[in-house]
């Protein structure tokens, strides 16, 4: 990993002339940031004793967002659960459904169509573009870099633009169906998704040339908001937050899913665990999801999209108006849901953000009986406090940027 | 998947197991004893051959409408060990007077917000926690809204909600009446 800059620490001032400044006296101070907060990305409300600029104690407190996604998904029908896995994520909303929709398939045992799968390779690595977007752009917007967030979202709109093409929604995707996808690719969508890569290749250079090497966004970043490796692990870090501290591991690589093992790609990883590498670790795989899509669209073989078996998937709506059994079909699966035998199961995909877990279990009546969702950012967010006591207050900024949390995932 | 992993706990542990089991889709799961949770985990992240060392999450199941619903609660560990590379997946079976087991945030710090999380959502108390309080409901929320018991539309509004006529189903139970 390059480093931007070869810039020198700079000198403390002599200990003679801070002996003739006055002792300033101080007391402690408790502050609040948020829950409604430009800071706080979604509603998290912070409550922090500051002693000078220094924090020494920090406790967020969350759940203003909770909207009962477990209970709610208890009560409808898998598929039905689609909408609600949505707004978990809801920057990398496809990524939330594609992997629900892999442990509901494991749990069946399902094995889906070959084309099915690049699509959803391709579509989640879209979705991990547009999150990783956000995030850099966000960093840039709330270190006082306007313009950089600016590009970034620029070429979050385009992903925007095809992803609506995709799915029919910019943000609330409910892409793909137990079994397989709900519909194939637009006519001409390959070739537009391609220009808009090259368009966000040449954004994402713009950014890169703005931050990277930019003397107060390295000084803002850089050493601040360090977690050591033991306490990541601790916390239960994954993503690019633990790869940050050098720790090598990803759902992608570890145990590939759909066809990630056919897909060339690296993964990045830093060394210190700091803001800085943070946002390199996104910056980097920013570039190898493009790649990822490139390559996963190309490949893509025809076929169906969706497994041939009505007892999971609608028939086609010729059959249902043309046959009984088809109508038959298509009135089971809507009324009582995808047949999920008795069962629990806990897999796993890498969405943006690390590791999104689910630990379902079903009672066989077709209507999830648990849906546990391990969201990364939980996680991430508990080690908050840990990564910012004893620092300024001005690193809790960029510190909440990197580890991108997101109130939807965070408080389900 | 994990199987390597739990038969090396065992061999150490004996006692500590009441059952092991792998489910349908292959992932092996081994149910403790509560009492030995700390010592097994303890145990499972700083033996070598171990190594579980990232503390995925944890959650609880209400097995009120299953068939098999006797002790009501199970609570789920998941691990991983980022140098076998290996998921682990652990139980521990809780009944439904007043449910408490042993907190595991003294072995993982990530445990705090996760049991804070179980407490809240299912009723089970964690000893030795440093701070269980609810985590996403608010402090003046009463009962546990993930039990299998607490009524979908069950409303607790912090100020009393005008009712809503109207509307066929609710919100809640006020526009019902």
């Amino acid at each position: 990993m390059a480093h931007a800059d070869e810039r020198e620490i700079e000198e403390r001032p002599p200990e003679e002339d801070s002996e003739l400044e006055a002792h300033l006296q101080t007391r402690r101070m408790m502050i609040n940031l948020g829950p409604s907060h430009p800071a706080m990305h979604g509603t998290v409300r912070m409550r922090v004793e500051l002693e000078g600029e220094t924090i020494v104690r920090a406790d967020p407190e969350i759940g203003f967002l909770h909207r009962g996604f477990q209970k709610s998904c208890e009560n409808v029908t898998w598929n039905q659960c689609l909408p609600y896995t949505d707004r978990l994520n809801y920057v990398s909303a496809i990524m939330n459904n594609l992997g629900f929709l892999k442990a509901v398939e494991k749990l069946v045992g399902l094995e889906i169509p070959e084309r099915a799968q690049y699509i959803r390779v391709a579509a989640s690595e879209l979705h991990r573009m547009h999150d990783h977007l956000t995030c850099v752009g966000a960093i840039g917007l709330e270190l006082g870099g306007f313009s950089a967030f600016l590009y970034a979202i620029e070429g979050r709109e385009l992903i925007m633009d095809r992803v609506s093409e995709l799915t029919g929604a910019r943000l609330t995707t409910t892409f793909g169906r137990v079994g397989g996808l709900n519909r194939d690719l637009p006519d001409g969508w390959i070739d537009r998704v391609n220009r808009t890569l090259d368009k966000i290749h040449e954004l994402l250079g713009e950014v890169d040339g703005l931050l990277t090497a930019n003397r107060i966004f390295v000084d803002r970043m850089r050493g601040t908001g360090v977690i050591t490796t033991q306490d990541a692990l601790d916390f239960g870090f994954t993503g690019p937050c633990l790869r940050a501290n050098g720790i090598n591991y990803d759902v992608r690589k570890a145990h590939p899913y759909w066809v990630y093992d056919r897909m060339n790609f690296d993964i990045p990883v830093g060394q210190n665990g700091d803001n800085y590498d943070r946002y390199l670790m996104r910056m980097e795989e920013l570039k190898q999801s493009e790649a990822i899509v490139r390559q996963a669209l190309k490949e893509a073989p025809p076929g169906p999209i969706i497994v041939d078996d009505w007892r999971v998937a609608l028939p086609p709506k010729a059959e249902v108006y043309g046959t009984i059994e088809g109508v038959i079909s298509h009135f089971k699966l809507v009324m009582e849901g995808v047949p999920v035998p008795p069962g629990e199961v806990y897999d796993c995909t890498e969405a943006a953000n690390g590791e999104l877990g689910w630990y379902l279990v079903s009672d066989g009546s077709g209507r999830p009986y648990k849906v546990h969702v391990r969201s990364p950012g939980f996680a991430i967010l508990s080690g908050v406090p840990r990564m910012i006591e004893g620092r300024m207050l001005a690193d809790l900024i960029p510190t909440f940027d990197t580890i991108n949390m997101i109130g939807g995932e965070v408080e389900q | 998947m994990s199987l390597r992993a739990l038969t090396l706990v065992k061999e150490k542990y004996p006692d500590a197991f009441v059952e092991q089991y792998t489910d349908r889709t292959g992932g092996a799961w081994g149910v403790l004893k509560p009492d030995s949770l700390r010592q097994v985990l303890a145990h499972l992240k700083d033996d070598p051959q171990l190594d579980f060392k990232l503390f995925l999450s944890m959650d609880a199941v209400d097995r009120l409408q299953l068939t098999d619903s006797v002790p009501r609660f199970e609570v789920v560990y998941f691990l991983y060990s980022v140098t076998h590379h290996e998921h682990l997946r652990l139980k521990i079976r809780a009944g439904e007077e007043a449910p408490e087991i042993p907190s595991a945030t003294s072995i993982f710090q990530g445990a705090n917000w996760w049991e804070r999380f179980v407490w809240d959502f299912y009723g089970i108390r964690f000893t030795g926690h440093p701070d269980l309080r609810r985590i996403l409901m608010y402090e003046e929320f009463k009962g546990h809204p993930l039990r299998k018991d607490y009524p979908l539309r069950e409303r607790q509004p912090l100020i009393p909600e005008r009712p809503i006529r109207d509307i066929f189903r609710g919100p809640g139970t006020s526009g019902t009446a």
